[in-house]
């Protein structure tokens, strides 16, 4: 049984650790791409950028003062018992936001959307988020927290199937364009492009995919893998870098997930994770350790199902037998 | 003083800076500041310059002339203090509308944010009142630049605004860097980068065919900015 306290502590903890130490893979990919910039504004901004995240580290202090949208995905494996229930969790995250928004300090972003007042935690109606989704033969529940800013960098656009790759590259060259003239993006980012399901899917599926895989990660169908390569070697071929400057260094890493979707249409959404890249894992076991993690691993084979029917592993095992 | 080494051309600037001072920065060098910065956006601006209340700093020409659109990341100590954790800069042009008027009424010479201005911004409001725009470097260099303040020197209307929009009065040493985005030419290293780029965009395109549908709201002038 997985206590409640537990949980917000384990959420609090990721909550400061998203928001100060820059996850390795990105470090590693951003240093890989001033090894290979040639704009000197450009190759000055990575370097500067380097320089924060060692700050951040060194003093506990958030790596960006606009601390985003903090928000929540949490896996729950199926066989998992939480004491306080699935609302218990709910409660527990919104009182870690809370805490963490306090302690860290966290910029209090949330405000209403008309009336524009706050509680200045970060907590309020529908915030912060909190998707989730299940894992089966799994008894632990893995709470990942996301803090990305909201502006700038994502987009949305109905295309059809007639369009096809052409259409898909067209638009990524749009939007990376359009936010990342003077830097709008905070590029050079991990571009996340959700492909199909419906408009809500779609631009959820893209959100995660930048913000819930890691750089080097690559999609398990190899075509789509292609893909990824191809759309990220076309981002950096812009001729534009970090903060709208002359150079290279737009995209750090491409990630693209699917969803079945309509016969007539192919709706894409782009997102781009911005040069803070916060995301921080917890994996809360039955026995009430914790483990921490910058890889949430939210994409598993279970996510990624096609057909009505999921074996579970024992299952697969004696078929093939 | 302009220092030279490796990279950018390096400035220290003590603040309230003086129009001599401004006059040697470059698009494109790299400053740091000393002295007090203060932050204003728009709840700041409405207050001031929308409901006609009055500024809460008497003379802040004299205690300052840089404005930081900024937003810090900041909470009480519990001692009556405040602890500032990052401090990033937010898009400065969505208030170019106010800049004219509070360039005027504040006496503020240095605009610091992120992004830059509407290009007709710098030769049109910052260059004739002698103010030059400088941009943080990112963007996202909260920890560098929250090192880079030393003390509150005073945060006003935070009741009122909250933590984000109130006008805080930051004491700063060697708080930077800054990309010089201006001059008092109203030149833009943005505006000079963007032309660069633009020239090239045209052929990203080439051999893509064309869309099955133009969708409303799309531009097909890919040089427009989002601003």
């Amino acid at each position: 049984m997985i206590k409640n306290a537990t949980v917000e502590a384990a959420a609090y903890d990721i909550m400061s650790r998203a928001a100060i130490d820059i996850p390795d893979d990105y470090l590693k990919g951003i240093k890989g791409m001033i090894d290979i910039e040639k704009g000197d504004l450009s190759s000055f901004v990575l370097q500067t950028m380097v320089e924060n995240w060692e700050a951040a580290t060194e003093d506990r202090r958030p790596m960006c003062a606009d601390t985003g949208l903090p928000r929540y995905f949490v896996k729950a494996g199926n066989d998992a018992r939480i004491d306080g229930g699935f609302v218990g969790v709910e409660q527990a995250l919104r009182s870690a936001t809370a805490r963490a928004t306090r302690d860290v300090p966290l910029r209090p972003n949330r405000v209403h959307p008309l009336w524009r007042t706050e509680h200045n935690n970060n907590v309020g109606i529908n915030a912060p988020e909190i998707d989730w989704s299940f894992e089966p033969d799994a008894d632990w529940i893995d709470i990942t927290t996301v803090h990305k800013g909201g502006l700038f960098g994502s987009d949305y656009r109905m295309l059809f199937p007639g369009d096809g790759i052409d259409g898909i590259k067209r638009f990524l060259l749009d939007t990376l364009i359009a936010f990342g003239k003077r830097g709008l993006a905070c590029q050079p980012a991990i571009v996340g492009v959700g492909i199909g399901g419906s408009k809500d899917t779609c631009m959820q599926l893209g959100k995660q995919a930048a913000c819930l895989r890691v750089v080097g990660d690559k999609n398990p169908d190899p075509k789509i893998a292609a893909l990824e390569d191809e759309l990220k070697e076309l981002g950096n071929s812009i001729g534009m870098g970090a903060m709208g400057f002359v150079g290279s260094s737009m995209v750090v890493d491409c990630h693209i997930e699917v969803g079945h979707t309509h016969t007539g249409g192919m709706p894409v959404s782009v997102h781009t994770f911005c040069l803070s890249s916060r995301r921080a894992t917890a994996r809360v076991f039955a026995d009430g350790s914790v483990a921490y993690r910058t890889d949430p691993q939210w994409f598993t084979p279970y996510m990624r199902r096609e057909t009505v029917a999921w074996p579970s592993p024992e299952t697969a095992r004696s078929n093939t037998a | 003083m302009a220092q030279s080494g490796n990279g950018p051309k390096q400035h220290r600037l003590s603040l309230p800076a003086t129009a001599d001072a401004i006059a040697e920065l470059e698009p494109g060098s790299v400053v740091y500041l000393d002295g007090i910065v203060y932050t204003a956006r728009e709840g700041v601006y409405q207050r001031v310059l929308g409901d006609n209340q009055a500024l809460p700093v008497d003379n802040l020409a004299a205690l300052t002339n840089a404005n930081f659109h900024c937003s810090p990341a900041a909470a009480p100590d519990g001692a009556g203090g405040y602890t500032v954790g990052g401090v990033t800069a937010t898009a400065s042009f969505r208030f170019s509308k106010w800049m004219a008027d509070w360039l005027d009424l504040t006496g503020t010479k240095i605009v610091i944010g992120k992004g830059g201005m509407p290009r007709q911004d710098y030769q049109n409001i910052l260059a004739p009142r002698g103010a030059v725009y400088l941009t943080t470097v990112g963007y996202g260099t909260g920890a560098l630049l929250g090192r880079g303040v030393t003390g509150v020197e005073a945060v006003h209307w935070l009741d009122d605004l909250g933590i984000a929009q109130a006008m805080w009065l930051f004491q700063v040493e060697n708080f930077g860097p800054f990309i010089v985005d201006s001059d008092l030419a109203g030149n833009s290293l943005f505006a000079q980068q963007g032309d660069a780029i633009n020239k090239n965009i045209a052929s990203l395109y080439d051999g893509l065919k064309e869309p099955a549908l133009h969708r409303y709201g799309e531009t097909d002038d890919r040089k427009n900015e989002v601003i």
